[in-house]
């Protein structure tokens, strides 16, 4: 408890007091200076993306699976493979896209020499935030599989029975029972792939290492700025902000997942 | 007739179609197989000559690495300590509570519940900046060996692990077991190590895995109190020599891949015990 709840109690107050110790609201001001206030939606737009994106191609590759036997060797490597990217990529991910579409990736190189295509046509952006969106898709997908396959297994077969017996076709089922039965795991999903994406750092950390694009990487800046002196307190303010958002997301979250349980006795 | 029931049969099954199924599995591990490709392909390059050699592989595994590369021993050296130290934390503090709550207080559960789960909400990055402080404290106290990281290590670990112990938790009957064992004069102790701790083997294993494969996969917060381990000792390597750190870092996602194929069998034999 000691090293959860007083670095989180620790991280916000700084955000609260100056160097003195003194009460101030200076940090917190220093939140709606335009650059921040750049960061924080270049990270909102990032994680909403990803998520999106994660969650629908997540979830179509869960109803692939629907079939697969949960024992059978097709899940078992599904489920490792995406435990492996979902929480352990990081730095290795950054890696992986620098081979694959970094200056001299694979991909780039075939695409430039044999189509003509210039994938950094208009400035190379794999190490800005742009860069960012492929590689976190990467992650979001196996995570998406893993928070939402569970979901899709809990739907009943006697419901696609009995919309069988009243006439209706897969169509009908998917329309009117699964989705609706659905959607309220797959919105806490998706708000969970965005929490997911918001707060994470290494990806960024080995992709850029000298821009802020994002907040994760503007609270690195400010830990380690060596030329501002006293800039710990804003680190302080920026997680603040980002609690902020997580709980915001959080407390949806929760509301969906109430709903979502309903359905899973 | 037949062909009701055949209409039967196929709306009965609401799984996808064996085409839709393929398209959507074969699009999705390309997009997944890509990166990975490209990483061994990467490493496999022959420099500015162009060409394929298989040569760096054969430098790394026959032990041939230049001085400039024993910061990465030293850093896999510090992430695997590391994973036993969190592993021990998290054993040592969480299974007793858990079982104690299991039987004396399961009004507390959903507190438990609620703190375990909390280390997914707070950012690794938002703990550093509290943790920043506590550590110069720490560091005071046991010195800035890289094990201290452990402790820190054991609450980003907590949600992964008390899922896999409550799900083996659930699925044996603990109040009977240990009021057997303590009608036939066992104390306290011999309930917990020799009869409760025995049954809830397979959830320990599997928390222990994913500890690991968390410990040695975790970036933020070495890299931001200056510790050394795995992934920060990658980083450094990347900027001298990039198709080590490349063939370090499949190593490792292979590595990992491995320990989360375990933890799949163990589960899936769990299940087959049950029924």
């Amino acid at each position: 408890m000691l090293f959860l709840g007083l670095p989180t109690v620790l991280a916000l107050s700084t955000g609260l007091f100056d160097g003195d110790g003194a009460f101030t609201t200076t940090n917190i001001e220093a939140l709606v200076d335009p650059v921040i206030v750049r960061t924080f939606w270049n990270s909102i737009w990032l994680s909403a993306l990803t998520a999106v994106i994660g969650a629908v191609v997540g979830a179509a590759a869960c109803y692939a699976l629907l079939d697969a036997k949960p024992d059978g060797p097709l899940r078992t490597v599904v489920d490792s493979i995406s435990g492996v990217l979902a929480q352990f990529g990081g730095v290795m991910l950054a890696f992986a896209f620098v081979t694959l579409i970094g200056t001299q990736g694979l991909l780039r190189v075939i695409l430039q020499n044999n189509f003509g295509i210039d994938i950094f046509a208009s400035g190379v952006w794999l190490y800005e935030v742009p860069g960012l969106v492929l590689p976190y898709i990467y992650f979001q997908v196996p995570l998406m599989i893993i928070v939402f396959l569970p979901a899709l297994e809990a739907l009943k077969p006697q419901w696609a029975e009995a919309s069988a017996t009243l006439g209706g076709t897969r169509a009908t089922y998917w329309w009117r029972i699964g989705m609706p039965v659905l959607a309220p795991s797959f919105i806490g999903s998706l708000l969970l792939l965005f929490a997911n994406s918001f707060s994470s750092y290494a990806t960024a950390a080995a992709l850029t290492s000298q821009g802020q694009g994002i907040v994760p990487l503007q609270i690195r800046a400010a830990l380690t700025s060596e030329t501002v002196l006293g800039r710990e307190n804003l680190a302080g303010a920026l997680a603040l902000g980002m609690i902020v958002v997580m709980v915001v997301v959080m407390v949806i979250y929760s509301i969906f997942e109430r709903r979502a349980s309903r359905w899973q006795r | 007739m037949a062909a009701v029931n055949r209409r039967l049969q196929r709306a009965h099954h609401p799984g996808p179609t064996a085409a839709t199924r393929a398209i959507i599995l074969v699009v999705v591990a390309i997009f997944f197989a890509l990166p990975l490709v490209s990483m061994v392909e990467f490493t496999l390059r022959g420099g500015l000559e162009g060409g394929y050699t298989i040569d760096r592989w054969v430098t790394v595994f026959t032990g041939q690495l230049g001085p400039e590369f024993n910061q990465l021993w030293i850093a896999i050296g510090n992430s695997l300590v590391l994973a036993v130290v969190t592993v021990v934390i998290m054993l040592v503090l969480l299974v007793p509570t858990m079982i104690l709550i299991k039987l004396s207080f399961p009004r507390l559960r959903p507190v438990m519940e609620f703190i375990c789960l909390l280390p997914i909400t707070i950012p690794a990055i938002v703990l550093v900046v509290g943790l920043a402080p506590i550590y110069r404290v720490v560091s005071s106290i046991f010195g800035s060996g890289v094990w201290t990281l452990a402790f820190a290590y054991g609450i980003l670990v907590l949600p992964y692990a008390y899922r896999a112990i409550q799900a083996n938790l659930d699925s044996i009957d603990v109040k009977t077991l240990s009021e057997a064992a303590r009608s036939l004069g066992a104390g306290w102790g011999t309930v917990l190590f020799r009869v409760i701790v025995p049954n809830l083997r397979r959830g320990l294993l599997a928390a222990s895995f994913i500890s690991v494969a968390v410990v040695l996969g975790e970036f933020t917060i070495a890299s931001l109190l200056n510790r050394i381990n795995l992934q920060t000792a990658l980083l450094v390597v990347n900027k001298a020599d990039p198709y080590i750190a490349v063939i370090f870092a499949l190593l490792a996602l292979v590595f990992a891949f491995l320990l989360l194929v375990i933890i799949g069998r163990l589960g899936s034999a769990r299940r087959k015990d049950n029924s």
